[in-house]
């Protein structure tokens, strides 16, 4: 691999970075520059220039030392056989590399830096695991673009909510009935949607999960509208409920039964192995679905639609099992969220949430179950290491999918090619239709 | 009677608004086939500054109405067409030979920047602006309910139309608007051609968000409440009225607009203003299901 200096003329150097400094300063001058407060039930404005200022001048340096730098970088054949070397050394090891993972949030809990923030977290990002390893099958292995996987999430929790509440069953009947209830949205929903094209079934599932908010918002008799429901009751191990009770002779609560000094962590730890439970159920579903004549038929659809209903497959049906499949994972994923937080609202099951589980599944390498691991962990951990940014986090992590895709645009681990291929990738679209 | 025509008038308004923003939609779909997730907050930053722009002529000591409002819509437009071609700069020229959904990831994350950075810029409180201008005319006096039309009203209809017919010339007459069409048609084909195609992509950023930038003042001008949130809904209507109209149908983008903007209209005062929202997705979805192509779009053949 060499790495070829090509020398830039330091004129056209300076005028390129003028150029972003100017367009920075167009960009900024508004809305940084100026800030309207109100004052009085009138509009006032306050000036900002040494921001902008500061910003101008930090563009151009950027710029300077980005334009600089990359006369060094190799050229891109170079720089795609370092990732294809990189790739080839990710797979040999990618299993030891999981069993390690999987060794690790096993004995997690237990760690000497172990704290219950850092198994909240973990259990945060386990959800998002889960999540992103239902949403895997949808996008991943059927090729199907849900921009409302969040309607799913949320109806899982809102049954699960619900059930307990109302009727008063215990989270292991309610557990599987959300995850059904999800599933039968799932199958109610994309049963007149799934012969849309991508981009179409994009929008349309967008606007169910909206539907789906709005509809939480304002059924105010059974949802609670925006104030949700609270004092969801908590999961049981088993019927024995983690709760300080000290009955002298009868076992009546975890610690109990267990001989244990009681503590609020014990909770914690259940729902973490809970969850972890759960997702790992998710993968190994989705790696077993993946061998059987259903998972091959989602992934000849994904390439070819057309060829795959030459062959007799029934696009409709095997759509909709993946929607439906993918829809009762998010709605088990809902109802572990609400048991753990005891509190739901429509606030919880926004766009957002939509687009950051899909980006998770993107960023990871569609179909890739290790990559959506990875991608969760950037995702959800990076923001929390950015607490004390606090308000900007939201800036970087917008910031930071537009990069790593810029970066990557297959995802950080590329999806598994197929075994054969007959003709060239589709040179403008990217992908085959 | 007139309070049908009153929400007419009040539709009909609504949805030019959404058809300037739609169209930004449905030039970049018909030229890259990408959703542009972006250009609702595009639209949202346009009412942003055209806020900024009203203050400032007001400091000014500018009290000519048309005047000022030259001057704002002017630089509204400039500042968030720089907007328009950073994004595309930035979010979606690196990634033209990507995957189809990387663009779009890249979107969602460029519209949750954008957000966020105006959040932060501006703060997250809701602007009001005082009424620019004020009044209106009362066309039909029906018993005891005036069917009045106010002057911002007028505007909106006056400039959208203004706007659609330059629209229409740039696209059917301009050397940037034949080689956008040979983009649309063929992208790969107009490059053989001799035709600058990231140079005519970033032009189509431009222009629609120019259009935006007009959608975003006429929103500030109309209701006179702005905030970093709107960017988001306004964003998925127009798409939803670029797609009603059919997707890469300019003429589709204005119709999907009004028909929009009427439904949401006499949903709001016919039925309840709650589920206004659905109202628009159920059409979507009901378009979508029975006319995939849209009302004016071409049918697409699915080749093998």
């Amino acid at each position: 691999m060499s790495f070829s200096h090509r020398p830039i003329n330091p004129a056209d150097l300076f005028k390129d970075a003028a150029l972003a400094a100017l367009m920075a300063l167009i960009l900024a001058l508004p809305l940084i520059g100026f800030r309207s407060v109100a004052e009085g039930g009138q509009l006032a404005l306050t000036t900002r220039f040494d921001w902008v200022g500061i910003g101008v001048a930090g563009v151009f340096l950027g710029r300077l030392v980005l334009v600089y730098a990359s006369s060094f970088w190799p050229p891109s054949g170079a720089n795609f056989a370092l990732a294809e070397a990189v790739r080839e050394g990710m797979s040999r090891y990618v299993m030891a590399l999981a069993g390690m993972g999987l060794l690790l949030a096993l004995l997690l809990p237990f760690l000497p830096f172990s704290s219950r923030y850092v198994i909240d977290v973990a259990t945060g990002l386990l959800i998002y695991i889960m999540l992103g390893w239902g949403l895997n099958i949808v996008v991943g292995l059927a090729g199907l673009l849900d921009l409302g996987y969040v309607a799913f999430y949320a109806m899982g929790a809102y049954s699960y909510a619900l059930l307990a509440l109302q009727f008063d069953l215990s989270f292991w009947i309610c557990l599987p009935l959300a995850g059904l209830f999800a599933g039968l949205l799932g199958i109610v929903l994309g049963f007149p949607v799934l012969r849309l094209r991508g981009d179409y079934l994009a929008i349309v599932t967008l606007g169910f999960g909206e539907i789906i908010r709005i509809i939480l918002l304002n059924w105010y008799e059974i949802t609670g509208g925006p104030d949700g429901l609270s004092g969801i009751p908590r999961p049981s191990f088993f019927g024995l409920p983690f709760k300080p009770t000290t009955g002298e002779h009868e076992i009546s609560a975890f610690h109990q039964a267990f001989g244990l000094e009681f503590s609020g962590l014990h909770r914690v730890i259940f729902l973490y192995y809970l969850i972890l439970c759960l997702a790992l159920i998710t993968n190994f579903f989705t790696l077993r679905l993946r061998k059987l004549p259903l998972g091959r038929a989602w992934e000849a659809l994904r390439e070819d639609e057309i060829a795959s209903r030459s062959l007799g497959i029934n696009p409709r049906n095997t759509k909709l099992t993946a929607f439906g499949i993918g829809a009762t994972f998010g709605g088990l994923a809902g109802a572990f969220f609400a048991t753990r937080q005891g509190f739901i609202s429509p606030e919880s099951f926004t766009f957002v949430e939509s687009a950051t589980i899909l980006a998770i599944v993107v960023l990871g390498g569609m179909g890739s179950q290790i990559g959506v691991v990875v991608a969760a962990a950037l995702l959800i951990l990076l923001p929390e290491f950015g607490r004390e940014l606090e308000e900007f986090r939201m800036l970087v992590f917008g910031a930071a999918m537009v990069l790593i895709m810029a970066w990557r645009p297959r995802g950080l681990l590329a999806n598994r090619e197929p075994t054969l291929r007959l003709h060239r990738r589709d040179r403008r679209g990217g992908e085959p239709r | 009677m007139g309070y049908f025509l009153q929400q007419l008038i009040n539709g009909v308004t609504l949805g030019m608004i959404y058809g300037l923003v739609a169209i930004g939609y449905t030039m970049v779909y018909g030229i890259l086939g990408m959703i542009n997730f972006a250009h609702g907050e595009i639209y949202m930053i346009g009412a942003f500054i055209s806020i900024l722009g009203f203050i400032l002529v007001g400091l000014a000591g500018i009290t000519a109405v048309p005047l000022a409002l030259i001057i704002v819509l002017t630089a509204t437009m400039i500042f968030t067409a720089a907007y328009g071609w950073s994004v595309e700069r930035v979010a979606y020229r690196p990634l033209r030979q990507a995957p189809r959904l990387a663009p779009l990831i890249s979107a969602i994350g460029m519209s949750i920047f954008l957000q966020n950075y105006v959040q932060l810029s501006q703060g997250a409180q809701v602007k009001t602006l005082p009424p620019f201008i004020e009044g209106g005319v009362v066309l039909l006096r029906d018993a005891d309910f005036a069917v009045r039309i106010s002057y911002v009203q007028l505007l909106i209809w006056l400039l959208t139309l203004v706007l659609m017919a330059g629209f229409a010339w740039i696209i059917g007459r301009t050397a940037l608007g034949r080689a956008q069409r040979a983009c649309a048609e063929d992208r790969v084909m107009a490059s053989l051609v001799g035709i600058n195609v990231d140079r005519t992509i970033s032009l189509t950023f431009v222009l629609g968000a120019a259009l935006a930038a007009v959608a975003g003042t006429m929103v500030t001008l109309y209701y006179g409440v702005v905030d970093f949130f709107i960017g988001f809904l306004a964003g998925i209507k127009a798409f939803t009225a670029a797609v009603l109209g059919g997707i890469g149908s300019l003429p589709g983008a204005m119709l999907g607009g009004l028909i929009l903007g009427l439904v949401e209209a006499f949903w709001s005062a016919y039925f309840t203003t709650e589920y206004k929202d659905v109202a628009a997705f159920t059409i979507l979805v009901l378009v979508l299901i029975f006319r995939p192509t849209g009302l004016l779009g071409r049918p697409e053949v699915e080749k093998v």
